[in-house]
């Protein structure tokens, strides 16, 4: 009898738990022109609903669209005004602030170049930078770092890096990098032991009661199925606690005159198919505690964040209109979010497709009008000094289509 | 109910194996008992072929040295601390400035000592053959007998030896015969240590009317209770007291006595307790050591045993409350077989009972962390996270808390159902950028998934999550 030789093929796990992955060098040709740019990139992993953080408050058929699950400038709590159009979760009043002062700036209706609804796939397009899904091992960030050309090396780490259990593809690749453990490994999130209960109430009534019982779980499990409650907030301390930790450890070190320049950071959690909450749930305590990454990111950069970009990114969005469980299923355009004192900020950059039923992605999803490789072409070829043809052919491949967005940096 | 071919297969390795690895179920899907059937017929079956691990004997004469210098250096460092500081004496004169601190203690940490080493060696050894096991049929068998035949780490001086145990005396016999296996446990020093007989000594023994010590009926009373005729059958009191002087003089060589041979094996006649004993029921003239290999082979013969280890191998691989006719069967195959365990291990694989009992087993721990790794397609270089895994689950390798070894049965396990998520989270976290979770469920679980659990693994938000859920369904779970 013969099997698959399973030694020939094993792959070493990586028993270090946290990774901060660091580029070991300066971008040369931004040092020659007398700067030290830095930039951060967070994936949301589960599919950010676009809608709900930025909301097209001015669209005609917003409210019929959403109902009384729409953020509004007269909700409870109102929205932050952006512009005479959209408005900001109340949860993110940070990044409100950095808007007004124009260190920020928002990117709707955008989308990566991938059409299906997979999460697995939506990731691997998002931070490969391939056209389409299949076998990635690098992704756009570190092959971005591979084309620079390596400048000074002093103080031994000017890199990039990553901070998570595991380095995101985004910065996997030929690039060399350093890694970094953080203290603390994420909270298992609430998600996931919703959907955990979920399947066991399903499939398996013991394994059900034990779970609710050892983890106190009950409320969270109801809140999880169909009866429309809201989350408990347990654990909003801790998602707190950990989004801020880690940004703040990355900003730390980017700001360092010999720390990395070039970082990546993911964040789970997205993918709310029931009772949302974007006002005062689950997903407003996420938008919270990334609001309040953004604002450790800000306080831990000292100096350095007039220099610095981060760039905030998820696989695909989610539906426009409210599902059966309070929830969005998932969905096509969304935003982009970036925060920084390098930006050209205090704008939102949106053709507008509208929320009418035709001009929906599909009949269901916010269309997308924007590619977001132009977006992170515009931030490494202005922010990085990124090869424009690099950009087109190695970094997002087949993509010479697709124009670096120009004007996002306050530095042409 | 038949299940198509490819449940089967993967009901074979969930239930008798170690769970799939990518390949596993299609590889043995036409024919799933025969393969079975094959793993036991393997040149070298069970035994663990690593030349770099050491007997029981050499392990234990090297820990032996390795504390004996520990004391050395020890006693030398007191010593050498009186010299310097006599009594009454004037302070040295790095101690007259007053504000300066005390210098620190010099620092030793020599890491893991000698014992733990091995221990170590021994688990990484033990973990690379569960996962190199191509269905992990042999390897349960193993942690099956082990656990019945089980010694604890955190005993004496059993941690540099109960690898070493393993190897000796389970895997030596796991396709052996019942009764060798038996001997061959009861007269391996890390019993002898770990259930007190080492120094048991019989009252009437030269060593006896010299000494105050004496009789201790720990091993005697475990042998007739956990390892043979199994708690409230056909022995008394009487029986346990008689059994203990059978087997006194069963100890092992003192270290000082004998540097080439101590920490083995020997019958010290000089303990042993004169005279005939009768034993249920049957008297055993005094023939030194020959006594006890009398009353434990007819321990091994009796139909009491027979139902005993019969219960418990159906209990283990087929359900809490094993169906009796198995029980049954394999208890006659057991007798017949003059306790054959290839035979009554092929019996079970017979079995319809086998096949047909539903999934509800709940894996033990260790089952399931290695299930993990090889459902992941994962060795890792460091054995740390996996020790602590089983750890956390209330199954530390070799350190069981009581003789009684881990439960069999499933109600023990729940309560760590929690832990078990934080495990299948971090594990997932750690190889999510490298498994591909669909890829690894349909390798691994979808012949044996429910339609819920294939949706919540392919529509979780991450990789990782998918593979967290993946590890938590039920059907992964239970087997």
């Amino acid at each position: 009898m013969t099997f698959n030789r399973h030694a020939a093929n094993r792959r070493e796990l990586l028993l270090a738990s946290g990774t901060l992955f660091a580029w070991a060098y300066l971008p040369k040709v931004a040092r020659a022109e007398g700067r030290d740019p830095r930039l951060l990139v967070i994936v949301l992993r589960g599919a950010l609903d676009g809608l709900a953080a930025v909301a097209p408050v001015g669209d005609p058929d917003w409210l019929a669209l959403r109902g009384d699950k729409a953020l509004t400038l007269d909700g409870k709590p109102p929205a932050l005004p952006l512009d005479s159009f959209f408005a900001l979760n109340p949860a993110m009043p940070n990044l409100h602030r950095l808007y007004k002062s124009g260190a920020a700036t928002i990117v709707h209706a955008t989308a990566t170049p991938y059409r299906e609804r997979s999460h697995f796939d939506g990731q691997d397009v998002l931070e490969s930078g391939l056209a389409k899904p299949g076998a990635a091992d690098t992704g756009w960030l570190n092959r971005a770092l591979a084309s620079l050309q390596p400048g000074d090396r002093a103080g031994g780490s000017r890199d990039a890096f990553a901070i998570g259990p595991i380095a995101p593809l985004v910065v996997r690749g030929p690039a060399p990098v350093l890694s970094w453990t953080p203290r603390r490994l994420p909270p298992t999130g609430d998600d996931t032991v919703m959907r955990l209960m979920e399947l066991y109430h399903h499939t398996d009534p013991v394994l059900a009661r034990v779970l609710e019982e050892r983890m106190g779980l009950a409320t969270i499990a109801r809140a999880g199925g169909m009866d429309g409650e809201q989350p408990q907030a347990a654990g909003a301390g801790q998602v707190r606690a950990y989004f801020a930790e880690s940004a703040g450890t990355a900003a730390k070190f980017l700001a360092r005159a010999d720390g990395p320049r070039i970082g990546a950071l993911a964040f789970d959690g997205w993918d709310t198919h029931a009772a949302e909450g974007a006002m005062s749930g689950r997903l407003a305590i996420l938008i919270g505690a990334l609001d309040g990454a953004i604002a450790a990111i800000e306080t831990e950069m000292r100096d350095a964040w007039r220099e610095t970009v981060v760039a905030i990114v998820t696989e695909f969005g989610r539906t426009a209109r409210i599902n059966g469980t309070d929830g969005t299923d998932h969905g096509t355009a969304t935003v982009a979010l970036m925060a920084g004192g390098a930006l050209k900020g205090g704008r939102v950059v949106a053709d507008w497709p509208g929320l009418k039923l035709a001009k929906l992605h599909d009949g269901r999803d916010l269309k997308p009008t924007t590619d977001l490789r132009a977006v992170l072409k515009g931030l490494l070829k202005d922010h990085l000094r990124v090869d424009a043809g690099v950009l087109a052919t190695k970094v997002f491949p087949d993509s010479a289509a697709v124009k670096p967005m120009a004007g996002l940096l306050q530095q042409a | 109910m038949a299940l198509d071919p490819k449940a089967q297969a993967a009901l074979a390795l969930y239930r008798f194996g170690l769970g799939p690895r990518a390949g596993s179920i299609a590889g043995i899907a036409s024919d799933p008992r025969g393969a079975l059937l094959a793993e036991l017929d393997g040149a070298g079956a069970g035994r663990i072929g690593n030349a770099d691990l050491l007997t029981s004997g050499t392990a234990a004469r090297v820990a032996f040295a390795f504390q004996q210098a520990q004391r050395e250096a020890r006693q030398a460092e007191r010593a050498a601390q009186q010299a310097a500081a006599p009594s009454g004496g004037a302070s040295p004169p790095q101690m007259n400035d007053q504000s300066a601190p005390p210098p620190p203690a010099p620092v030793r940490n020599p890491g893991p000592g000698m014992p733990q080493q091995i221990y170590l060696a021994e688990a990484k050894a033990r973990i690379q053959a569960a996962l190199d096991a191509e269905i992990g049929f042999l390897e349960r068998l193993v942690w099956f007998w082990s656990n019945h035949f089980c010694v604890s780490a955190d005993k004496g001086n059993v941690r540099q030896i109960c690898g070493a145990y393993e190897r000796e005396v389970i895997r030596a016999h796991v396709l052996g015969r019942f009764s060798d296996m038996l001997l061959a446990a009861e007269s391996h020093p890390a019993m002898l240590i770990y259930l007190d007989n080492a120094r048991s000594i019989g009252p009437d023994s030269i060593a006896g009317l010299r000494q105050k010590r004496g009789l201790n009926e720990n091993l005697a009373r475990e042998i007739l209770e956990l390892h043979t005729l199994g708690v409230r059958t056909v022995y008394t009191q009487e029986d346990v007291t008689r059994f203990a002087n059978v087997i006194t003089g069963w100890t092992f060589v003192p270290f000082r006595q004998d540097p080439v041979r101590g920490g083995e094996f020997e019958f010290n006649p000089r303990m042993h307790q004169p005279g005939a004993q009768t034993v249920i029921g049957r008297s055993y003239p005094d023939a030194g050591m020959q006594q006890g290999r009398d009353v434990l082979a007819a321990l091994a013969r009796h139909p009491a045993t027979a139902k005993h280890v019969a219960a418990k191998l159906a209990r283990h691989f087929v359900a809490d409350e094993p169906p009796p006719a198995l029980v049954e069967r394999l208890a006659k195959r057991f007798l017949a077989t003059q306790g054959d365990l290839k035979e009554v291990t092929k019996a079970l694989v017979a079995a319809p009972e086998a096949w047909e009992a539903p999934r509800a087993k709940l894996k033990r721990p260790g089952e399931w962390v290695i299930g993990m790794l090889r459902a992941a397609g994962i060795t890792p270089p460091d054995i740390g996270p996996v020790m602590q895994a089983h750890n956390l689950l209330g199954e530390p390798l070799w350190r069981p808390s009581a003789p009684k070894g881990f439960a069999d049965e499933s109600a023990p396990w729940l309560d760590g159902l929690a832990q078990r998520l934080d495990i299948a989270n971090q594990f997932a976290r750690r190889v999510g950028a490298e498994a591909d979770p669909r890829e690894v469920f349909e390798q691994a679980l979808a012949p044996l998934a429910s339609s819920e659990t294939r949706q919540a693994v392919l529509r979780a938000e991450s990789r990782p999550q998918a593979l967290a859920l993946m590890f938590m369904a039920p059907e992964f779970q239970r087997r």
